[in-house]
């Protein structure tokens, strides 16, 4: 390890850090977005359940670098390209929870809202919502760690992130570079994990604090 | 012109079909180098996740190891050895097996941990020794979970191997990282759409052989991930 080489270059690592927020976290976020309504119609539509399964395992098996290469001709070699994609696998793991959350859902709670007069919206929003969220978060977390681990990928299209300090100490041959490159990776993931998990629990203050 | 108009012109000129470095040459070489590291981390997964989730002890490790693995960049781990081992055999294999095993691992404990308590005391109750519960019950009703462990891990391990051509690696990320570093989108987009078309290959294979292997009255309660 050279220390002096991440003093000396603390603002390019800085950042290349930020870039990689910007394309790690924003795709879980539009992800659970779309994820809601998609799971919500899945999940009280049963039709649309199997297919809807099928689409997102096969979207899912494709390689990271082959969807940002195919959305090359469309969105070019630039941030929304990155994040289109991540976006994509986002949606992969966030909307099989989202049905099983509500699925999940133990009918006694379901009867006991509408016994007390609650409409199907109030109590999708007070009620079935709520007691999802432990399951629709644990898809939000591994999306959010896949997708910022993910977005260095992106470098070998040229999209900037921390995967630059693994191109770049690759080819100057210099361990340092890369060993920052991977403890902040880890540690914005596990960060990000964290702060998740601490929404949770924010959210459902009636869970045991495990 | 779109992604599958550069692909499909690439991938139907009959050039890239013969000689050395040719299509079929690189499909071949990209499967050798999924199963190797897949084998290897399913003789080191499956027997590890179904002693944790039979015994219960390091199950707190495994939970975590589920959330955490994902964190792991590959292309910094596969840049990392190769620059301090060069491109050897264990410069790619060492991070496929290390990537391929949490999948494995972690769907074979929860398949086994999930083992309804009913079914695990009827067979202690019939007289099976521990190994015969393990082999002749647990393990049977885990194989829907086993199964996507090793689907989740297959496709992982695909997806690697084609990054792995950035040092060095042969396979089909090869028509990738080469066109990449010569400006040719042409490879690049016959490349990635290879690529794709293995990927889900790989996981129609694994749901015909879940069909084959699993019992039918366990079939359907594979979930993803």
């Amino acid at each position: 390890m050279m220390w002096s080489w991440i003093a000396a270059n603390g603002a390019q690592i800085w950042q290349l850090t930020w870039s990689n927020i910007i394309l790690g976290v924003i795709p879980p976020l539009i992800g659970l977005a779309i994820s809601l309504p998609l799971g919500i119609i899945a999940a009280r539509w049963r039709w649309f359940y199997p297919p809807t399964l099928t689409v997102v395992n096969v979207i899912y098996a494709i390689p990271a670098l082959a969807l940002f290469i195919a959305l090359i001709p469309a969105l070019g070699l630039t941030d929304t390209n990155v994040i289109v994609a991540l976006t994509l696998f986002s949606l992969c793991v966030i909307v099989p929870n989202v049905i099983a959350g509500l699925r999940g859902v133990p009918p006694s709670v379901r009867q006991a809202a509408t016994a007390m007069g609650y409409g199907a919206l109030r109590r999708l929003i007070t009620v079935e919502l709520p007691v999802a969220v432990p399951v629709i978060m644990g898809g939000l977390r591994v999306a959010m760690v896949s997708s910022i681990s993910l977005a260095s990928v992106g470098q070998l299209i040229g999209v900037s992130s921390l995967g630059y300090l693994f191109i770049d100490g690759e080819q100057r041959d210099f361990p340092t570079e890369i060993y920052v490159g991977l403890v902040l990776i880890i540690a914005l993931a596990l960060a990000a994990d964290l702060i998740l998990v601490g929404i949770r629990r924010v959210l459902t203050p009636w869970m045991a604090r495990s | 012109m779109s992604f599958f108009t550069y692909a499909w012109d690439w991938v139907t000129q009959s050039a890239n079909w013969h000689g050395s470095g040719s299509i079929p040459q690189q499909i071949l070489a990209h499967l050798g180098y999924s199963i190797l590291p897949l084998l290897i981390a399913a003789v080191i997964g499956i027997p590890a996740g179904v002693a944790v989730g039979h015994s219960g002890r390091g199950a707190v490790f495994v939970v975590n190891l589920a959330n955490s693995w994902r964190a792991i960049p590959t292309l910094g781990l596969l840049v990392l050895l190769a620059v301090y081992l060069g491109f050897s055999f264990l410069t790619w294999l060492l991070p496929l097996v290390v990537l391929a095993i949490p999948p494995i691992l972690v769907n074979a404990y929860e398949g086994v941990a999930g083992v309804e308590p009913g079914v695990r005391d009827a067979a202690k109750g019939a007289g099976m020794t521990s190994w015969q519960q393990v082999t002749r019950v647990e393990v049977p009703i885990a194989l829907p979970l086993i199964l996507v462990g090793l689907r989740t891990s297959a496709i992982f391990v695909v997806a690697t191997a084609t990054i792995a051509a950035y040092i060095g690696l042969g396979g089909l990320g090869r028509f990738i990282i080469d066109g990449l570093s010569s400006y040719q989108y042409g490879p690049v987009a016959g490349g990635a759409l290879l690529v794709v078309i293995l990927a889900v290959l790989v996981l129609g294979f694994f749901a015909l052989l879940s069909r084959l292997i699993v019992p039918a009255g366990l079939r359907g309660q594979g979930k993803t991930e």
